[in-house]
């Protein structure tokens, strides 16, 4: 069941299409350098290497398990959609590949649970989490659960 | 060698609208009066003007305002990106261009109708694209979850406290107490009052956030030989950089080695280099805040305390009139107005002319910075 119809749906780009595409199949995966040498990862995708300057990329697949390395709790005003959530949890996510890549998502008691199925009080800097997949309007997003609930 | 940026120009004319939640003018009507003043007050005919600069997001280009002022012929305008990240910068791309020879009268300003008109994170349109699919779907959708999400990262790695953020939102409100023209004249702020007002996005509180203001205010920048001849006490453009750090994403700072360390490093490296002063030798700064923990995070980027100490900095009323560095002594755009910064650029003229309604002693060099976290710029000032 789709979440809600009007929170906002990633509005994708060309060089961001690969990870909503892997996301649908529920794979995470990062773009990284494809020279062979090089292979940083990077985020947001982009055209090039910012190390060796290659335009040659892939996409690697990630375990999805990372750590919360921030979070907020929203309070109104907000778009009346996330108004009613409130209060729902953002989080960014350190993985555990690649620690200086943080991906910005939720803490969820489970794969279509709200925003807000987990209480704040439960928020941990450095929790243990695990990605799952949503699906928002027909779009599939990354969600988290904690690793030990 | 460079030809010198150092003193090479002055501000000469400030000049403002009122603030308030509401005003009837529109924006363009708004930049033209504070542009006149600031024209009037530097004693200088709107003819002589040949040089603007603003903000990208400012809405009455140059076009606009040099046909209603009557300028004359203009041979330099520009205009800076990023928010508040670029009110310096208008300052600091004028003092280049004059220093230069290519204009001899320059006219920085900012007009905006933050209070009455739309919330910009409101229009779904524009906030969607590019890289917003990165962070909006999930519900950071506002400036304030943005930057609350770095606050709270910085609380926890530091141990900085509410209270820290509350010495800042309290400094800033006892100096707009003393303010006029300040939107919170009159109105103080307890501790009780922080700590029991309503969350915007925790960790950050309503006190945490910047007003809401309708105004506008502007500048007037020539050589520092012309300045002599001016009316006003000239004050002098000592150094002026702009920062955009390697590897830096925006306010959604969150992808590279270091997301606390942002643009006020980078913009600091270049200030003080070309600086006959350092960081201690301030003696007021008026520092961006359209959010409390962009004080602390700031104070570490210009050099006024270590890396992670922008916290306890702020104790023992630190940012007050006699403390170690007062700050933003027009009340900022916590209690004075949020005009995207330019009011702390003004606020800096008065206060090395000494006349600010907050007056530091004999202040006689002054730090303004522009907004931290995003792309950003800064302004040494002296008498
Ligand atoms: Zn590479």
């Amino acid at each position: 069941m789709p979440q809600s119809e009007t929170l906002l749906s990633p509005v994708v780009d060309e060089d961001g299409a690969p990870f909503w595409e892997y996301a649908s199949r529920g794979e995470l995966r990062i773009q990284a350098c494809a020279r062979p040498g090089c292979g940083e990862l990077r985020f947001p995708p982009r055209p090039c290497c910012p190390h060796c300057q290659s335009f040659d990329s892939e996409w690697r697949r990630m375990s999805g398990r990372g750590r919360i390395w921030s979070y907020v709790v929203p309070h109104p005003p907000l778009l009346p959609a996330y108004a009613k959530l409130v209060p729902y949890n953002a989080i960014l996510v350190e993985l555990a590949e690649a620690p200086r890549i943080r991906l910005a998502g939720n803490l969820v008691s489970a794969p279509d649970a709200p925003l807000n199925s987990v209480p704040p009080e439960r928020l941990r800097i450095g929790a243990k989490v695990q990605v799952v997949f949503a699906d928002l309007d027909g779009v599939a997003v990354p969600r988290w659960v904690l690793e030990r609930p | 060698m460079a030809a010198s940026l150092k003193d090479a120009t002055a501000i000469v004319g400030i000049g403002q609208t009122p603030f308030a939640k509401r005003l009837p003018e529109s924006e363009k009507t708004l930049a033209c009066r504070a542009v006149l003043a600031a024209l009037d007050d530097a004693g200088i005919a709107p003819s002589e003007v040949d040089a603007f600069a603003s903000y990208t997001m400012e809405e009455t280009d140059e076009v606009e305002i040099a046909k209603a002022i009557g300028a004359g012929d203009v041979t330099f305008f520009s205009k800076v990106g990023y928010g508040g990240g670029g009110s310096c910068a208008t300052v600091g791309h004028l003092a280049a261009a004059i220093a230069s020879g290519q204009a001899s009268v320059g006219v920085a300003w900012r007009s905006r109708k933050r209070g009455s008109g739309p919330r910009p994170w409101k229009n779904t349109a524009v906030q969607l694209p590019t890289p917003a699919q990165w962070t909006r779907p999930f519900g950071l959708l506002r400036p304030a979850d943005e930057i609350a999400m770095l606050a709270r990262r910085y609380m926890h790695e530091y141990g900085a406290t509410r209270d820290h953020l509350f010495n800042v939102a309290l400094a800033c409100r006892n100096r707009a107490n003393q303010n006029p023209a300040a939107i919170m004249y009159e109105r103080p702020l307890t501790r009780e009052m922080y700590m029991t007002s309503r969350w915007i996005s925790e960790p950050l509180c309503l006190f945490d956030n910047c007003l809401e203001t309708d105004g506008a205010l502007a500048c007037v920048i020539v050589s520092a030989e012309r300045a002599r001849d001016c009316r006003r006490t000239p004050v002098y453009v000592h150094s002026v950089a702009q920062g955009l750090p390697s590897q830096h994403h925006g306010m959604v700072n969150y992808w590279n080695d270091d997301p606390l360390s942002g643009p006020a490093w980078t913009a600091a490296r270049h200030l003080w280099k070309s600086a006959d002063f350092g960081p201690h030798d301030v003696d007021v700064a008026q520092i961006y805040d359209a959010f409390t923990p962009l004080i602390p995070l700031s104070l570490e980027g210009y050099g006024f305390c270590g890396r992670g100490e922008g916290g306890a900095f702020t104790e023992g009323g630190a940012l007050e009139i006699g403390g170690r560095l007062p700050i933003n002594t027009g009340g900022g755009g916590l209690s004075e107005a949020y005009v995207h910064g330019f009011n702390l650029i003004n606020e800096g003229v008065k206060q090395l002319r000494g006349t600010s309604t907050a007056q530091v002693p004999d202040a006689a060099t002054c730090l303004v910075t522009a907004g931290e976290g995003v792309p950003t710029s800064a302004l040494l000032l002296r008498s």
